[in-house]
């Protein structure tokens, strides 16, 4: 038996992570040991999509949640650097935690000497800080781990603006982030337009007009002079390029710096040991990422394959799994790669994809461009027009899906391809071939897809992103892989049912429409126009909820109280035993000390268990179905009102204490938790809907675990939208930041009608926006751009619903037809059901189960 | 052949919602009594086999193909209102009853045989 081999990698991020994955799934940990060590405090994370920390947390990112991978031959070892290699003893030297490098003294212990058999390099890149003079001011950051954008949300809380220096497309992001934050922002770029490298100089000057926009101020061709300040920055002074040195200059004022200025292969691991590495940096490696010494490979932003290096992250991957073949003894090669780039800012489509600058004999360029609508398209074709060479979209990247697989494969262009870029036929269906790539990060094609659908079972697009990766790192293949698994099933003759259930082919949005349009107020009338038969479980409660929504009439009138769900239909929740439980309304967690005597009698004189519910409410358990009304009739007369703890409706609006008593608040946050749910009470929804307001960053009120959130901030609310606990939990991520009061109820009121209007049944403000076409961005257009100019009427709608409010249990007491339904026999008024029994347990009741009836023996 | 006379009143016909249920006591066993859209009643026992709740007179009732069903409100599984017989799981079903509506009242009589 031969001895196992050890693996060491140095670097734990994007392609690190990539490499393990590979390794398990292509079977090397069968003979092989992998051990990583990674200097950042965590696992790998997604680094294209850090931008979106500031919405969603360190935890969204993360591409190894537990921290562990469930292969235990794999050991991940964070927070530790590697400090030198041994070529000849083939060893590594590791200090942990990085802090201690220079400082051993003080933390004695931490220096580890490991062996390894393969030495694979993944330490990636660094961001270039050109030498600027000032750079070392407080103030002065860079954006590339998490550490760095947690201090630029640190120090941007108390600066009014802030300046990128460098305007490709990491600065763009990074001045996005800039606005974000609340700062007024700049970019500062020395060559003459944005994202040089990218863009020609009629795309760059659109680019300009809409970064703009974003309330971006964008300097090109400018020279950086210094870094002003003392201890902390004040400001950028910079000269026109062109200019003489001592030629005048202006300052822009700024407390935040962020220099994107493009990144450096970090290589000086492999240089302190004698590895070549190529001219422009990055180590030196063959075809199969090995470098000139046979037992140590580099992969990723730190490897030069041929003496380039690649800046993106799809090249990487490749090369991660190069070697995984490399040590299978396969025969993978790393030639080359797609450097085409989609910006991911907010709102601007660009992308640049194969040879945008027509730098191939003979090329040709087709533009198109309209200046009012702010799009400009490129397109470069070969001499004799009939292959595309790459291109540039600006404004309206649509096309980029069909354009970039069409410039991998090499497919024939069509007799008139500037139809390609006409606004007419954007998007015209084209046939792609097979092995057109369709996920460049990830290296999918069109064939990876359709094997996936027709073989693999997958059913959806979420199925395809599972199976086979494509479109989960930067997600702009996304619409492609849409439309490639809709044709699919569409060509089967298969169209994806999204009915309801047996009775409803229509999906709940558009039964919400057909409703709204019809003005239907009964049941029968809608599943005689729409349906067939006479409805179930499923449909009917659905109905009852779009009835509900649009009519604000009780919901145990007459034409809807058969069709609610049995805890609607007795205005509490059903037990196990067929008993219901009670959980009075206490807004935003506030109760006074003789409404909580109230409830404490309340549940002594019924004899209900009583329980601290998880909503901050106080649950009684235990009622038969006679006995609900008297409760109601006492908490009522006590002030309280029906809590919906049944309904697909607000729970609860969690709070925390805030500024009213806490050290720490910054705003009133029991003040505004109780105003929203007064608010939204009663508003029935596609699920149940839950709210949270924290009166400071510390969200004692986790608000952010919460269909809708609220942070208080010093300016204002910060509001969060689409978390949850439950089966698959969410963070909420930001939707708007900064807000006064009266804006954010606006925004509030426009997003929860739009999900109330749009949302499938029993879908979670989480799963309503992952599967809404354009996420949270599209929510973002509708919400607080307006971009439908719906907003207006969703505020009015909403504006109905509070108006029309009523306390559920309070009408029902008050009409005795609808007090009928709460008796246990109808022959028999007076007596209980005979099958509910309770036992005590710590001193209060609990349910003896009913014995169950012997399956198959009708008694 | 039903025999009246055997038969325990349990309520005005006008007393069981359309498309609803109500529950009867019938020589001291929990009866659920349904009326469907087109008018007709059935009756069944009302302990759902699969929580032993006494609670199927408080499910939804609607159709599963032609078939008239309730649906527990506890776990959802669907009986058929003619029968007992439970749809999703051929080898459970409740008992079901004689019923009748006599000068405007639903009488309800003794468990049928299972089939
Ligand atoms: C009473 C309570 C547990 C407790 O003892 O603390 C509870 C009890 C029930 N929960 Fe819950 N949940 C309770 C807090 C929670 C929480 C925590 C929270 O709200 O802070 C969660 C996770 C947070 C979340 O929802 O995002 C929670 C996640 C669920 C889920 C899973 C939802 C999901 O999206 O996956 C269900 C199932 C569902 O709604 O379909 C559920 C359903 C239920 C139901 C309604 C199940 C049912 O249909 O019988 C339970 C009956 C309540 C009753 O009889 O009164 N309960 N439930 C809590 C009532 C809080 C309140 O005052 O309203
Ligand atoms: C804001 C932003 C947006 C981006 N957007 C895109 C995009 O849209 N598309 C795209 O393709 N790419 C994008 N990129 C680039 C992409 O993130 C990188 O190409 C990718 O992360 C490279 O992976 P890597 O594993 O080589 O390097 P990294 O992900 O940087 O990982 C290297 C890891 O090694 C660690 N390390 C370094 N030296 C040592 C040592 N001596 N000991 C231990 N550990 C060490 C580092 O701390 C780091 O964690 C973006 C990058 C940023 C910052
Ligand atoms: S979130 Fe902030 S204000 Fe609210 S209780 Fe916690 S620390 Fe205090
Ligand atoms: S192209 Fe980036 S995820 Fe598919």
């Amino acid at each position: 038996m031969t001895k196992r081999q050890r693996i060491v990698v140095v670097g734990h991020g994007m392609v690190g992570h990539r490499f393990a994955q590979a390794a398990v799934e292509r079977g090397l940990t069968e003979t092989h040991d992998v051990v990583i060590f990674g200097e950042e405090p965590r696992a790998a994370y997604d680094r294209v999509g850090l931008t979106s920390w500031f919405g969603q947390g360190s935890e969204a990112l993360s591409l190894l949640p537990g921290g562990e991978y469930d292969d235990p031959r794999v050991r991940l070892v964070i927070d530790s650097v590697v400090t030198e290699i041994d070529r000849v003893a083939r060893t590594v030297t590791v200090v942990s935690p990085p802090s201690a490098v220079g400082d051993l003294l003080a933390h004695p212990g931490a220096v580890t000497v490991h062996d390894y058999d393969v030495l694979v390099l993944a330490t990636g890149a660094a961001p270039f800080v050109p030498p600027v003079e000032g750079r070392g001011r407080s103030g002065c950051f860079v954006y590339r781990t998490i550490e760095d954008l947690e201090a630029i949300q640190a120090a941007s809380a108390s600066a009014t603006s802030g300046i990128v220096i460098g305007g490709g497309l990491l600065g763009l992001e990074a001045a996005n982030a800039l606005v974000q934050l609340g700062l007024d922002t700049h970019v500062v770029e020395m060559a003459p337009r944005l994202m040089p490298v990218q863009l020609d100089g009629a795309a760059g000057s659109t680019l300009v007009r809409h970064v703009e926009k974003l309330g971006v101020s964008v300097h090109t061709g400018v020279l950086t002079e210094e870094i002003e300040g003392g201890d902390a920055v004040t400001g950028l002074r910079v000269r026109q390029a062109g200019t003489e040195e001592g030629a005048p200059t202006t300052t822009i004022e700024a407390q935040v710096v962020v220099f994107s200025a493009g990144i450096r292969p970090r290589d000086a691991l492999a240089r302190e040991c004698d590895l070549e590495t190529a001219p422009r940096g990055g180590v030196l490696v063959d075809e199969q990422c090995r470098t000139a010494d046979p037992h140590v490979f580099a992969i990723g932003e730190c490897a030069a394959p041929g003496g380039t290096m690649y800046g993106l992250v799809a090249p990487g991957y490749a090369m991660a799994e190069v070697v995984v073949d490399a040590l299978l003894d396969g025969p993978g090669t790393f030639t080359g790669a797609d450097m085409s780039t989609k910006l991911k800012l907010l709102g601007v489509d660009v992308a640049s994809f194969g040879d945008a600058f027509a730098t191939t004999e003979g090329a040709l360029e087709l533009t198109y461009a309209d200046a009012v609508s702010g799009v400009y398209k490129k397109l470069v074709v070969s001499e004799d027009g009939r292959r595309l060479l790459g291109g540039i979209l600006v404004g309206d990247a649509s096309a980029y899906g069909i354009l970039r697989p069409m410039v991998s494969s090499g497919l024939a262009l069509p007799d008139n391809p500037e139809q390609l870029i006409l606004p007419a036929s954007s998007g015209a269906p084209m046939g792609m071939p097979d092995e057109a790539q369709v996920c460049s990060c990830n290296d999918v094609t069109k064939a990876d897809i359709l094997h996936a659908v027709a073989e693999q079972g997958c059913e959806s697009v979420a199925d395809v992103k599972q199976c086979t990766r494509a479109g989960t790192t930067c997600g702009s293949c996304v619409p492609t892989v849409k439309n490639l698994v809709e044709e699919h099933f569409a060509s089967l003759g298969k169209v994806v049912d999204k009915g309801l259930c047996e009775h409803f082919r229509l999906t709940r949005q558009e039964l919400f429409d057909v409703v709204a349009v019809h003005g239907y107020r009964r049941f029968d009338d809608i599943v005689e126009a729409h349906g067939t038969g006479r409805g179930c479980d499923i449909c009917k409660p659905a109905i009852a909820s779009i009835l509900a929504s649009q009519t604000s009439t009780h919901i145990l009138e007459p034409a809807t109280a058969e069709l609610q769900d049995t805890n609607d239909k007795y205005l509490g929740n059903i037990q196990r035993n067929g008993t219901y439980s009670v959980v009075p309304r206490i807004p935003g967690g506030e109760i006074t000390p003789d409404k909580l005597i109230v409830i404490g009698e309340v549940a002594r004189d019924y004899g209900l268990y009583t329980k601290i519910t998880g909503g901050q409410r106080i649950d009684l358990f235990g009622a038969r179905i006679d006995q609900l009304p008297a409760i109601w009739r006492r908490l009522v007369d006590a002030g309280f009102e029906s809590g919906h703890a049944y309904g697909k409706s607000l729970r609860t609006v969690k709070s925390c204490v805030g500024s009213t008593w806490c050290r720490y608040g910054v705003q009133d946050s029991v003040g505004l938790a109780i105003a929203l749910e007064l608010r939204y009470r009663g508003l029935r929804s596609p699920h149940k809907l839950k709210g949270g307001v924290s009166g400071c960053a510390r969200e004692c009120a986790e608000a952010r675990g919460k269909d809708f959130g609220v942070i208080a901030t010093e300016k204002g609310w910060n509001l969060y939208v689409g978390g949850n606990g439950g089966a698959n939990p969410a963070h909420a991520r930001l939707l708007a930041g900064d807000l006064d009061t009266a804006t954010l109820v606006a925004y509030l009121d426009r997003f929860l009608m739009y999900y109330v209007r749009t949302a499938d049944r029993l879908q979670r403000t989480s799963t309503w926006i992952e599967h809404l076409e354009g996420g949270l961005d599209r929510v973002r257009e509708v919400v607080v751009d307006d971009s439908l100019g719906l907003g207006a009427e969703l505020e009015a709608e909403m504006a109905r619903h509070v108006g029309s409010y009523e306390d559920e249990w309070r009408a029902t007491l008050e009409d005795p037809s609808k007090l009928e339904r709460f008796v246990t026999f109808v022959n028999a008024p007076g007596t209980p059901d005979p099958t509910i029994e309770f036992t005590t347990e710590r001193g209060q009741i609990q349910p003896i189960a009913p014995a169950l009836i012997p399956v198959g023996a009708p008694a | 052949m039903i025999e009246l006379a055997a038969m325990t009143t349990v309520c005005a016909v006008e007393a069981v919602p359309l498309e609803g249920g109500v529950a009867a006591l019938v020589d001291g066993e929990a009866v659920a009594v349904f009326r469907t859209h087109a008018g007709e009643v059935f009756a069944l026992g009302n302990v759902d086999p699969f929580s032993g709740a006494s609670v199927l007179s408080r499910g939804i009732v609607g159709t599963r193909g032609d078939v008239p069903v309730v649906s527990s409100p506890m776990y959802k599984q669907a009986f058929d209102l003619r029968t007992g017989q439970c749809v999703d799981d051929p080898a459970v079903s409740v008992p079901s009853y004689d019923v009748a509506v006599v000068d405007g009242v639903v009488v309800v009589g003794s468990p049928r045989e299972a089939a």
